[in-house]
């Protein structure tokens, strides 16, 4: 079972655990958003001409279509 | 120094470091994704109807998720029942009845021969699917998590060996599913932990979760160590979803909008929200290529977010009552919600 649950530790100890972690993350390396925001966009051009709910299925293709109706003869 | 002014003085470097790269050229700008993409053409005119409504559940569907053979899904009610059913025909292959009621959390394996599931028993236990009309499958139960609140998500990781779960109790948890041990755990919320995603299998051992202390965190799943901490959001955090490269995660919160973080720059690059959305989001997930954002709220609707352009580009309406879990088929065809009104749809 995992150590703790939560509504047992104080406030303090709450904000002990906060200030260890924001600790850690001053000192990570960051990329320029101008920079991260590029790729995502190229990212996504790159595959939405193949994204079956941007560009639409063709009916026939679509496993989801209207049910047809079945005729017995 | 005084526990408090540690904290505050440490965030407000934290914010600062995130702002000094933005200074330092003048070309980055807040919500740099929309900028960038001004010149992205914008998207037509969708048609995204009801295709499959599933019904059989006696009270509210709380969790769904998708086979990986692209057409069986699980899901979990209030009322206790879990079920599987083919999306194509609308039929019932499976259903349970747990132990508790709200089963908050539910997975299918990745083999597609066990589904995962558990709520208010705080427990995860997997369930074998068997095609044995003489079996029971309730029989064949096996607890594996078990934590101190309730279950709110759980996932398999990339094999039906192991099991994250999400927790009440303010923790995540990594188990071996044939022993039942407790492999890691992942403390450093604040409050409840609501949700979780793993990340794409290409990019390594991470995950990351969202809880009521209005944070997400990223954490490294051999350590056990939270990578990075994001909290902009003003509510609980509801769902949490990789960008399928991995480079990026959306949220969608209690404070009625939905957030693109990007992992490399550390921070907040989009907000999808407008004034006239003011319940809370309940469930996001992106398509295939990650240009549209689907997410799930509170007022009934789905709304189907630009990802690039931060722009709404389609209202779904459908659901009688709160859209509870929304999630995108494998391969990207179709989505599926399920919602307070007792049903489950699939959108194509």
């Amino acid at each position: 079972m995992p150590a703790i649950n939560i509504e047992d530790l104080s406030e303090k100890d709450k904000l002990k655990m906060e200030v260890e972690q924001l600790r850690k993350e001053v000192k990570l390396e960051r990329q320029p958003v101008s920079k991260c925001s590029e790729e995502i966009k190229n990212y996504i051009e790159e595959r939405s001409g193949e994204d079956p709910l941007v560009k639409g299925v063709p009916e026939e293709k679509n496993p989801f279509k209207e049910k047809g109706g079945c005729v017995i003869a | 120094m005084d526990l408090f002014l540690q904290v505050m003085l440490l965030r407000s470097i934290k914010v600062c470091q995130g702002r000094a790269v933005i200074w330092v050229s003048l070309n980055d700008q807040f919500f740099a994704v929309h900028q960038v993409a001004e010149r992205v053409e914008a998207l037509g005119q969708f048609v995204m109807k009801t295709r499959r409504t599933l019904k059989g559940h006696g009270n509210k569907v709380l969790c769904m998720d998708w086979c990986k053979d692209k057409r069986r899904i699980v899901s979990s009610s209030q009322d206790g029942k879990v079920i599987v059913w083919d999306s194509f025909t609308t039929n019932k292959e499976h259903a349970v009845t747990m132990p508790c009621t709200w089963v908050m959390a539910c997975a299918y394996a990745p083999s597609g021969c066990a589904i995962a599931c558990g709520g208010l028993d705080n427990k995860c236990s997997v369930y074998p699917l068997t095609f044995d009309k003489n079996e029971n499958m309730a029989a064949k139960k096996k607890s594996v998590a078990m934590h101190t609140n309730y279950l709110s998500a759980c996932s398999f990781t990339n094999s039906d060996m192991q099991i994250l779960t999400a927790s009440g109790d303010g923790t995540c948890a990594l188990w071996d599913v044939e022993s039942g041990q407790l492999l890691q755990s992942f403390h450093g919320h604040g409050a409840d932990v609501l949700c979780l995603d793993l990340a794409p299998s290409e990019t390594g051992n991470t995950f990351v979760s969202g809880g009521c202390d209005k944070k997400a965190m990223v954490w490294d799943m051999r350590s056990g160590q939270c990578i990075q901490s994001f909290e902009t959001h003003d509510s609980d955090i509801n769902s949490v979803r990789y960008y399928p490269s991995g480079d990026a995660f959306a949220s969608g919160s209690d404070d009625a909008t939905c957030r693109l973080y990007d992992l490399r720059a550390d921070r907040e690059v989009a907000i999808y929200s407008k004034e006239s959305i003011i319940f809370g989001a309940s469930s996001v997930d992106f398509s295939l290529s990650g240009r549209l954002l689907f997410a799930g709220y509170n007022d009934y609707t789905i709304n189907v977010w630009d990802v690039l352009k931060g722009s709404r580009v389609s209202i779904l309406f459908g659901h009688e009552n709160r859209v509870s879990t929304l999630r995108v088929s494998p391969d990207g065809t179709a989505f599926c919600s399920g919602s307070w009104d007792h049903t489950l749809r699939i959108w194509a």
